[in-house]
């Protein structure tokens, strides 16, 4: 290289020191792989090229609980990020840290960015909003639960493949016969063992989780799922799966690829499932809304959220909180939401969008995106199905599947599991309790 | 036979001790601090509220039953572990002390394993023990054994265990074949003359001559199986079905990073860590002196 040369790239690279000083940067941590990667990509680029006071600068941290550690331990070094990608179960782990995160709500207002929550669809942002409806993180990819079926199996085994199973009965009933028909491994099976069958199934029949309106009211809540109909639905389960008609695939998602490679003709997962079963699934399919046992009084009630939030770090200055209110809004811009929903299968966040994207008439072809909207919007959340805030949530879950992974294997009743459940999990609430208010 | 170098003055031996003194008190002296002042401690993940407890962070481990069920799991674990993975490799490094055809061939694969990374074996294992997926489950399942490690605890002990041990057996395999080498020839070819048979020449004379090889690798296949199998835990079964494979590590980890509870964390470190010293005195202390060297 000569000296020119040399010269050239110091002067180049000053310059570009130079832009980039003027412009404050703002570090968004996240969680997101493959498609979803492109998408939190994508939107740092466009939000970079939309203005020039501000830069996104995503970085990837491993998944969920990585991703949420590493945020906790640059915290505690001093150099958080911005913004930082939490999932659902993280809420009450963040809200409870106070100083350490800065409450949405609050940052609109301060950076005076125009901010009217009632804009946003309440099943959605409820779920990070504290009990006076204050918005304490922005929902970024939710979704919610609902039933994946695969008609051919459907057909082959003389059901009808147009009408899904609406019940719990029906859904045993159908997958009695699918078990009969070929499916003897795995008549039908649900990914995320406890978000499903305790989470999301308690909310849709309208039955508490915890006291406290499942912990959204305080951390002096106590746990519920032991009551007849948590037993009644695990001890079913117990019993389909002795002859496989029901096949347990494990605590997270890693047994959805069991219905994509055709084994398990339906599997009750999230809806974010949907790009891998567009991808993947050699058959045709379809999803519906979570079954419900139709004897309970008033279900099916409304779904709960699952994915992440994103939560902005404390101890930073305007500037900054001013750059990530204004990315906030860029995010909530209705075509962008609408674009965002029907590109990626998250869920919108603003009734606008949801309402642009049904005029649109998107979901008569796509009808496997509205399901979790349907079954968000259901009916108005009561105390039991706002959503779920418990401490040390993560681990919770893992105790909640011990004891069913129990039940399951024969070990323990569903009533000595549940029993079980509830007892270590209520004592894991009074350690996150006894940290916490501290 | 002792050596000795000796020093003029006292500052260079010092200052040649500097480097690893550096290091240990840097990477073991100071985070082992850490985790016995956390331990007294409780605090939120975010470390916006501190305060210190003394010895509440213990007392709430040690009335807690599962600790006592991590704790007999380690022991199970830990006894399959070494008692597999040290017979296996000094099977392999009897049958590979030969002149035979290949040898060096031989041996550089069975060396091969220890290159994996923990996490890599057990995902290896899992492959092909998944149940719908895995080739060596189908082929369990049409021989009619219902092989389901998510819900049946003995098939998920067993598969931690089979990762765990194949990874540790070449190591093993290593040293034994080390120690095979430096057992004088003469010795085993008189006892061949007087007219002991293999079998019994390797029990009278091999076997105890290998005793410091052997008395080594139970130190080190211990100190292995209660710290580093972590990854293959973490991996095959995250620790389940119903805690059937949570040994004292997995639940360090999951209790002070999927649970953030540093302080009942750092204090179960600390017992583990103490656990660990007194295993490895009692060893040094008793079965030391039935060691040759």
């Amino acid at each position: 290289m000569n000296l020119r040369a040399l010269l050239f790239g110091v002067a180049a690279s000053a310059l570009w020191a130079g832009t980039a000083a003027a412009q404050t940067e703002i570090q968004w941590w996240h969680a997101m792989t493959g498609a979803n990667n492109d998408v939190v990509v994508k939107l740092a680029d466009d939000f970079n090229k939309s203005q020039k006071d501000y830069k996104i600068v995503v970085s990837y941290k491993g998944n969920y609980p990585d991703t949420m550690n590493a945020g906790i331990a640059a915290f505690r070094a001093g150099n958080a990020p911005h913004i930082l990608q939490v999932f659902e179960v993280g809420t009450a782990t963040m809200m409870a840290a106070k100083g350490a995160v800065k409450p949405v709500f609050e940052l609109m207002k301060d950076a005076g960015e125009p901010f009217d929550p009632s804009s946003y669809l309440p099943a959605v942002t409820g779920y990070y909003s504290t009990v006076k409806g204050e918005m304490l993180s922005f929902p970024f990819n939710s979704s919610s639960t609902v039933m994946w079926y695969n008609k051919d199996a459907f057909k082959k085994a003389g059901l009808n493949p147009e009408v899904p199973p609406k019940t719990w009965p029906e859904t045993f009933e159908a997958a009695k016969k699918l078990h009969a028909s070929g499916y003897s491994t795995c008549g039908f099976a649900t990914a995320w063992i406890t978000w499903v069958n305790i989470e999301q199934f308690s909310v849709w029949h309208n039955v508490p989780i915890g006291t406290k309106a499942n912990g959204i009211d305080g951390f002096d809540t106590e746990l519920k799922i032991n009551s007849p109909l948590h037993v009644r639905h695990l001890q079913n389960l117990v019993d389909l799966q002795k002859d496989k008609t029901f096949d347990y695939v494990g605590r997270t998602s890693t047994g959805e690829g069991r219905f994509t490679s055709g084994e398990c003709p339906i599997m009750l997962t999230s809806s974010g499932f949907y790009g891998n079963v567009k991808a993947n699934a050699k058959f045709a399919w379809a999803n519906a809304p979570m079954p419900y046992y139709p004897d309970v009084a008033g279900a099916p009630q409304n779904s709960t959220l699952g994915g992440a939030s994103l939560w902005v770090m404390g101890g930073k200055s305007a500037a900054e909180y001013k750059g990530v209110a204004k990315f906030f809004t860029f995010l909530s811009d209705v075509d962008r939401q609408a674009k965002l929903h029907t590109d990626s299968g998250y869920l919108p966040i603003t009734k606008a969008a949801y309402e642009k994207v049904k005029a649109s008439g998107f979901y008569k072809e796509n009808p496997y995106l509205e399901t979790p909207l349907l079954e968000l919007t259901n009916k108005p959340p009561t105390e039991n199905s706002k959503g779920l805030r418990f401490g040390n949530m993560v681990q919770m879950r893992d105790v909640w599947a011990e004891e069913i992974e129990a039940a399951l294997s024969g070990q323990k009743t569903a009533q000595q599991a549940l029993d079980a459940a509830v007892q270590r999990g209520n004592a894991m609430l009074r350690q996150f309790e006894r940290t916490v208010t501290r | 036979m002792e050596k000795r170098a000796i020093f003029s003055g006292q500052t260079l031996p010092y200052l040649l001790l500097l480097p690893q003194l550096a290091i240990t008190i840097l990477f073991f002296y100071w985070p082992a601090s850490q985790a016995v002042w956390q331990s007294f401690l409780i605090e939120d993940a975010f470390g916006t509220s501190t305060q210190f407890v003394w010895f509440e962070n213990y007392q709430s481990l040690l009335g807690n039953p599962e600790y006592y069920k991590a704790m007999s799991v380690t022991a199970l674990f830990s006894t399959l572990v070494t008692v597999f993975s040290l017979s296996i490799a000094l099977l392999l490094a009897a049958m590979a002390d030969r002149q035979i055809r290949g040898a060096l061939a031989f041996r550089t694969l069975l060396i091969w394993p220890y290159a994996v990374a923990p996490a890599i074996a057990g995902v290896l294992w899992l492959f092909m023990f998944q149940p719908s997926l895995g080739m060596v489950a189908q082929l369990l399942r049409r021989y009619g054994v219902d092989w389901n490690p998510l819900l049946n605890g003995n098939h998920a002990m067993t598969l931690v265990v089979m990762a765990a041990v194949w990874k540790q057996v070449s190591y093993n395999f290593l040293f034994f074949l080390a120690g095979l080498a430096a057992i004088p020839r003469s010795v085993i070819e008189a006892a061949a003359i007087d007219g002991a048979r293999p079998w019994r020449r390797f029990w009278t004379i091999v076997f105890p001559l290998l005793s410091p090889t052997t008395f080594f690798l139970l130190v080190v296949n211990i100190t292995y199986v209660f710290f580093e199998t972590f990854g293959i835990i973490d991996a095959v079964t995250q620790g389940g079905p119903s805690k059937e494979t949570t040994t004292l590590v997995y639940k360090v980890f999951s209790d002070g990073r999927l649970g953030g509870d540093l302080g009942g964390s750092a204090a179960q470190s600390v017992i583990l860590l103490a656990m660990v010293v007194a295993l490895t005195a009692v060893q040094f202390r008793y079965i030391e002196r039935k060691v040759t060297y």
